[in-house]
């Protein structure tokens, strides 16, 4: 097939399935060999294929291509929300529609509570078998969506509860209805009001981050990946066709994009590669769970501490500082510059690097020289800064 | 001045690339056969049907401040390549035959200017540079805009032209700007500040969804497509025919997401009587 579907047996899992397979057969042999007498050469055959498995399964799940983690991300058997919610939290009040349009399935949201924590939930749902799809619109949320999860994450506000968002989706739903709903102007809402809600936002990625339809419930001051989730500005598949004029390439466009959770980290766009369980999520969902809720509390600890002013500051500092760009120099130091820096990394270790050899370097708005403060300083502090120092750490 | 802010006069000498070359040209709108002198002394406006031709920011510029009193900030700021990205030809590549094209270093253009004599700070995206598509410069640009205004007090008109959304070739930086930007505008309208968002054709995508749709007070001009998702995706994914007009200004105003369709001809002076509305006097 031509695209990345949501295939039960991915085709690079292969030597694992045979693998399980030989080691059922060998059980099966076991128990025919412990009711003839003695089974102990069988045992010691199937414990060292047990080892050979994780081998296996570590050696081809640590090296996927982008295209594979994003076949991984799409896997029918992965948990979603509704899987972490009944494996992560204590309890779970969902609560329904955003009070103007209907109840959007696509977005899953309530009150829950892990460990001591109370805190607001609003998750994309993608739904296991055909009807559940269907009824959650395959994760796809309209306008309504997007308004009930901003809703409940205004009343999150009002009572002080942090917000946990788990993203999966392939992207928001692009449809007659929706349009004529707004669905341009609702995510564009939730961005804003989301970098000024009063409480603590963490985000995961958790299967599927499709661009705007993600990041209208994203804005966070953790954002963190499963490890095997992706997470970018289009699909492969509508890269493929806009800029390979065919969705045939969407391989390519996944590699060119730089959509994994390895990408992100690097970027710094995301603050934690959150692990997943050997061979996939999809493989031990309990496991995946009691990790990504290890980090959820870990997360919510540290961010209850922070008085809200100061969340809310470094929230603005967070996306403030996203971005890579030249600065200060003519086009052919930028392309000298480019050349030198070349596609290596965007993060603060390039331009760190490279700072001492040459102080023209590329600028992003750097963390240690940005004055976001809407003081009158600002901008003109942060220029000056720029053009000063030579080097940052 | 203040320092590291790009502050030389506006020279305007961008050349209008939306008319096609010639002294006829063929109208979009009703097929008429225009002189083509006469369009662009009718704001690139079609005699005949009103049709809306796509301007270049600089002549946007002329369209709507006076004369003279454009002042460009940060031009100077030109994109990188953070992911090495590669489609077809290399996007260093592509944003250098970009620039080339069209005598801009990236598709948005900010800085301050009078509009009737009232000092605002203005972005605009320029439909033509990579479709006015947003990557990190476009988010940056406009984000210290809003900063600006927010800072001085100033009110802060966007007119948007983006077919593309949030660029693909910069990836998931690309994407963060829609944060970014709209953050800076959350801050600006706590502030008390005015923001007032002018729609263009086309207005699409990740740009549509993020600061497009963030004024307190959105205009549109005639018949321009405005909308999350691209016509061809939707009409795929429906497998529907869309209704005639889906996603034009028209469309959106029957919807209730935008205040109001202003004519080009209209536009600076509507923004001058709004702006005036909202300022203590």
């Amino acid at each position: 097939m031509s695209t990345a579907g949501d295939n039960r047996r991915l085709s690079f899992d292969a030597p694992i399935h045979e693998m399980e397979a030989r080691l059922g057969e060998m059980q099966a042999e076991y128990a025919r060999s412990r009711a003839g007498g003695d089974a102990s050469a069988v045992a010691e055959q199937i414990r060292r294929l047990r080892r050979e498995l994780a081998g296996l399964k570590q050696t081809i799940y640590a090296n996927l291509e982008a295209w594979q983690q994003v076949q991984v991300a799409r896997h029918v058997e992965r948990p979603q929300s509704r899987e972490y919610i009944d494996l992560v939290f204590d309890e779970f009040i969902e609560l329904h529609g955003d009070r103007a349009v209907g109840d959007d399935g696509a977005i899953v949201t309530g009150l829950a509570r892990l460990d001591e924590h109370k805190i607001m939930f609003v998750g994309h749902q993608k739904g296991r078998n055909l009807s559940e799809r269907t009824a959650c619109n395959f994760g796809m949320p309209h306008p309504e969506g997007y308004r009930k999860a901003i809703l409940k994450m205004q009343t999150a506000e009002k009572f002080g509860l942090p917000i946990v968002t788990f993203i999966d989706t392939p992207g928001a739903y692009p449809g007659i209805a929706a349009e004529e709903r707004g669905q341009a102007l609702v995510i564009a809402e939730n961005l804003l009001k989301m970098s000024m809600l009063k409480t603590p936002i963490i985000s995961v990625v958790i299967g599927e981050g499709g661009s705007g339809g993600a990041l209208g419930i994203g804005v966070a001051d953790r954002l963190a990946m499963l490890e095997h989730a992706y997470y970018s500005v289009i699909t492969p598949e509508g890269c493929a066709t806009i800029l390979w004029k065919s969705s045939e390439h969407w391989k390519k466009a996944a590699e060119a994009l730089r959509m994994t959770s390895r990408d992100l980290l690097g970027f710094g766009i995301i603050d934690e590669v959150v692990p997943e369980p050997l061979g996939g999520a999809h493989r031990d969902h309990r496991e995946a769970a009691s990790t990504l809720k290890s980090f959820l509390l870990r997360a919510l600890r540290e961010l209850v501490e922070i008085p809200r002013d100061v969340v809310l500051q470094q929230r603005y500092e967070k996306y403030r500082r996203i971005g890579v760009f030249f600065e200060g120099v003519d086009a052919a130091a930028a392309e000298v510059l480019e050349a030198v820096v070349g596609s290596a990394s965007a993060t603060e270790t390039t331009a760190a690097t490279l700072a001492p050899a040459d102080q023209q370097r590329p600028t992003r708005p750097p963390i240690a020289a940005v004055d976001v403060d809407p003081t009158p300083h600002g901008v003109d502090s942060r220029a000056g800064a720029l053009e000063t120092a030579p080097t940052r750490d | 001045m203040a320092q590291g802010r790009q502050s030389h006069a506006w020279h305007g000498h961008f050349e209008p690339k939306r008319v096609p070359e010639g002294v006829w040209m063929r109208c979009d709108g009703c097929q008429a056969t225009l002189f083509r002198k006469q369009v662009e002394e009718n704001l690139n406006v079609c005699p005949e049907c009103d049709h809306h031709f796509q301007v270049s920011v600089a002549d946007r510029v002329a369209q709507l401040v006076d004369t003279d009193t454009f002042e460009e900030w940060h031009a100077d700021l030109r994109p990188g390549d953070p992911l090495g990205f590669n489609d077809r030809r290399p996007y260093p590549e592509r944003i250098r035959a970009e620039q080339e094209r069209t005598g801009l270093n990236e598709a948005a253009v900010v800085g301050q200017g009078f509009i009737k004599g009232i000092r605002v700070v203005l972005g605009l995206t320029d439909s033509g540079f990579i479709m006015g598509s947003m990557g990190s410069v476009v988010g940056e640009k406009l984000t210290r805009a809003a900063e600006e205004a927010t800072r001085q007090r100033l009110p802060l008109v966007i007119v948007s032209g983006s077919g593309g959304g949030a660029r693909m070739h910069e990836g998931i930086l690309s994407l963060m700007q829609m944060a970014k930007v709209s953050s800076a505008l959350g801050r600006h309208h706590a502030a008390g500040g005015l923001f007032i968002s002018v729609l263009t054709h086309p207005t699409m995508g990740g740009v549509a969804a993020s600061f497009a749709s963030l004024g307190d007070i959105i205009l549109a001009e005639p018949k321009a497509l405005i909308g999350f998702a691209g016509p061809k995706v939707i009409a795929q994914t429906v497998r529907v025919q869309l209704p005639t007009g889906f996603q034009t200004s028209e469309f959106l105003l029957e919807h209730g997401f935008i205040d109001r369709i202003v004519h080009r001809r209209d536009l600076r002076g509507t923004l001058a009587r709004l702006i005036d509305f909202v300022t203590p006097s």
